[in-house]
């Protein structure tokens, strides 16, 4: 079996620029990243079921070899799923955007706070007769922005004011 | 022997039917409880009539009478019926907890409208993942647990979770993807997807290509078990979740995954070529999370890392590819499930208590509520390995189990695990001084448990000392269930009796039709195809 070049190369060119896309820091980015990555896939699946052929359905004479029908059914599911993602996702980057005006996917923040207090030396843990800024990573989290961080990992203090909250943070859903 | 096979697809066919019905009530909560509880009630005494059948041999399903090969097979063989049955206790007594949470807190804890599909959803893609057959269908299973889990972590849609599911859900949709790249590859090697199949099939191709195969299956999982160095998405995103549901993600979501490396290790790549590598993301698993775990100040986060600590000790007892190996690891996998569900939803008690989970901020909680001290103290000690507890009973195992193999790196994983083991009674004893023991630094708001909320995570307690309890029959059934693992052929035969087709419909009607096709092309005959999603 030696499968069509046309699609081998698409299937590249797919994965190449959906992992570029993946990398980024915007969630909309991101999932266009997905939905290339997850057609790439869908691709290859087909490729795995070898060369196209006549429709698969028994009792149709036809001169041609048939078709794996088996990779056409586990696309359709990938595809369904692919779909329902991609609209969760959607609607993840509109929140994020509802509540802080971006919708960048954060690093890890401890690991930014290791990184810190690695430079300043000090342990990671602070004992309680010690003392402490007393700041969980929640709240920590909640005004840290990457995009914007452009070598000042040190910092101790955002560079930003925290973003204004909309009113509808707690509003009721799904009733 | 009466044939029990219909019992099989309900662990499945119960919870998403129930999901729809819980979906169409959305106006009537109460109504929409009682669903609920009612099916996930009657999915746990499915999946423990399962376990007794499962003992006598694996039980086989075609989904639609479909041959095996084509179509979906579901299996339940001694492993998948044990982690079935495991999960569905969890399950059930979560539900209890959110439903006594909910009602505490009305709406403010989660959309119940919302929670309850989503959460049977979460119940029938675990147990699709466990029965299924069929390397695609524990795709789909993994999808819809996802899916499920997508939801769970963001509800209510609040910041934290907002920031922290955005990290979770890219990371699990990029190791599908992952995992669907390797079905393709592994499709376009052998020409099927069906694990039996699989089994026979993967040891007639060339060995480089077989490798390629397994190390990308073993990536996928990697990274939904959460092994080292594909970990680091868990510590941030569990915590920030409601108490009940980062209590279900973190006993079960990794140990489906735990339980997908089990099946494919065993059953489609024997010989254990990876098993080096994999001692080694082992000891690094155990070590690295459990150093994360010492440097944390938050309860939450602190269990958080010993969860990927003890995936490690899954990950040791899979890789030494022995019959006492895979013993201990399935014996550790049941009693980590219930052991770090139940921690969690103490913390979850604690924090309602207490208004916080910072360990800088905890403190006096023992003299305040005893009885949350000791529905801590007890999973603590079992989670650290102190003996009687069933900890120690499948740390002990997983030594000898070590010890029997008797490589170098064997031994370091030995030394490694004892280190780790060590290293968790100290970042436990720790959380348990500041939370429980030191004078707290500002007084804590000493909310209202209620009894309700206690009692479902005293029942997971409980029934973690009785795998203390029954831990000889336990340890006999899973060394059974690793002995099955071992020769392999009892699955492949169940599966495919004469080692070509299942006993489906569908193979007696595609030679009909290709007798007929000629003279009879109106025949309607089913084509061989697979039902997905």
């Amino acid at each position: 079996m030696s499968p069509n070049i046309v699609f081998v190369v698409t299937i590249g060119v797919l994965f190449t620029v959906g992992v570029y896309l993946v990398l980024e820091r915007s969630l909309t980015r991101i999932l266009l990243g997905i939905v290339l990555l997850g057609n790439g896939t869908n691709l290859l699946i087909l490729v795995a079921g070898g060369a196209a052929g006549a429709p698969p359905i028994i009792g149709v004479a036809s001169d041609r070899p048939m078709s794996d029908p088996l990779p056409q059914a586990l696309i359709l599911t990938a595809i369904v799923i692919t779909l329902g993602l991609t609209a969760f996702l959607l609607a993840m980057a509109y929140r994020s955007w509802q509540l802080h005006r971006h919708d960048e996917v954060q690093d890890d923040v401890e690991d930014r706070r290791i990184v810190r207090l690695a430079a300043r030396d000090e342990r990671a843990f602070e004992d309680a007769d010690t003392e402490s800024d007393g700041e969980t990573l929640d709240e920590e989290a909640a005004t840290a922005r990457d995009e914007m961080d452009e070598g000042g990992a040190f910092d101790d203090a955002p560079s930003e004011p925290p973003p204004p909250r909309t009113d509808h943070t707690h509003r009721e859903e799904g009733r | 022997m009466t044939d029990w096979s219909w019992l099989v697809p309900l662990p499945v066919v119960l919870p998403l039917s129930a999901a729809g019905l819980a979906l169409a009530l959305y106006r009537r909560p109460r109504l929409q409880r009682i669903v609920t509880l009612v099916t996930l009630t009657l999915v746990a005494a499915v999946s423990a009539t399962l376990l007794v059948i499962a003992d006598a041999g694996p039980v086989v399903v075609e989904v639609g009478d479909w041959a095996a090969p084509v179509g979906i097979s579901l299996v339940a063989d001694r492993l998948s019926a044990l982690m079935l049955t495991v999960s569905s206790v969890v399950i059930l007594c979560v539900l209890v907890y959110s439903l006594a949470q909910g009602r505490e807190d009305g709406e403010r804890f989660a959309p119940i409208s919302i929670f309850h599909p989503t959460y049977l959803v979460l119940s029938a893609g675990v147990a699709n993942a466990f029965l299924s057959g069929d390397l695609f269908n524990i795709y789909v299973g993994f999808e819809i647990l996802l899916a499920a889990s997508y939801v769970l972590i963001t509800l209510s849609g609040t910041t934290e979770r907002i920031r922290a599911g955005t990290i979770y859900v890219v990371v699990a949709i990029l190791s599908s993807v992952l995992f669907l790249v390797a079905i393709a590859a592994i499709y376009a090697a052998v020409g099927t997807v069906n694990l039996a199949q699989l089994a026979i099939r993967l040891q007639e191709i060339d060995p480089g290509v077989r490798l390629v195969l397994q190390s990308m299956l073993l990536l996928a999982f990697g990274i939904k078990a959460a092994v080292f160095p594909l970990s680091s998405w868990l510590p941030d995103s569990y915590p920030t979740a409601p108490a009940p549901v980062t209590a279900v993600f973190a006993g079960l979501l990794t140990k489906v995954g735990v339980y997908a490396i089990i099946r494919t290790q065993t059953l489609l790549f024997p010989g254990g070529q990876l098993d080096d590598i994999l001692l080694w993301v082992a000891l690094a698993t155990m070590l690295v999370g459990i150093l994360g775990a010492v440097a944390q100040d938050d309860v939450k986060r602190l269990l958080s890392f010993t969860l990927v600590s003890h995936i490690g000790y899954m990950m040791f007892g899979i890789a030494l590819g022995s019959v006492h190996g895979w013993t201990a690891a399935i014996y550790y996998v049941a009693h980590h499930i219930t052991v770090q569900t139940a921690l969690f939803l103490v913390v979850g008690l604690v924090e309602r208590f207490g208004g916080t989970t910072s360990l800088d901020r905890l403190g006096g909680l023992a003299k305040m509520t005893p009885v949350l001290a000791v529905l801590f103290f007890v999973p603590a000690m079992n989670l650290g390995g102190i003996p009687p507890f069933s900890g120690f009973l499948g740390k002990v195992g997983l030594l000898e189990a070590g010890v029997e193999v008797g490589t170098p790196v064997a031994y370091a994983l030995v030394a490694g695990s004892v280190v780790t083991s060590l290293l968790t009674l100290y970042a436990l004893i720790k959380a348990w001084n500041k939370a429980f023991w030191q004078s707290p630094p500002e007084e804590l708001p000493a909310n209202r448990v209620p009894v309700m909320m206690v009692a479902p995570t005293a029942a997971l307690v409980v029934f973690s000392l009785a795998l203390t309890v029954f831990a000889g029959p336990l340890y006999a059934y899973t060394g059974r269930a690793a002995q099955t693992l071992q020769s392999r052929w009892p699955y492949i035969e169940a599966v495919l009796p004469d080692g070509q087709r299942g006993e489906g419909e569908s193979q007696r009607a595609a030679e009909d039709a290709t007798e007929d096709a000629t003279e009879d092309t109106t025949e309607d005959a089913p084509q061989d195809a697979e039902v997905g999603g």
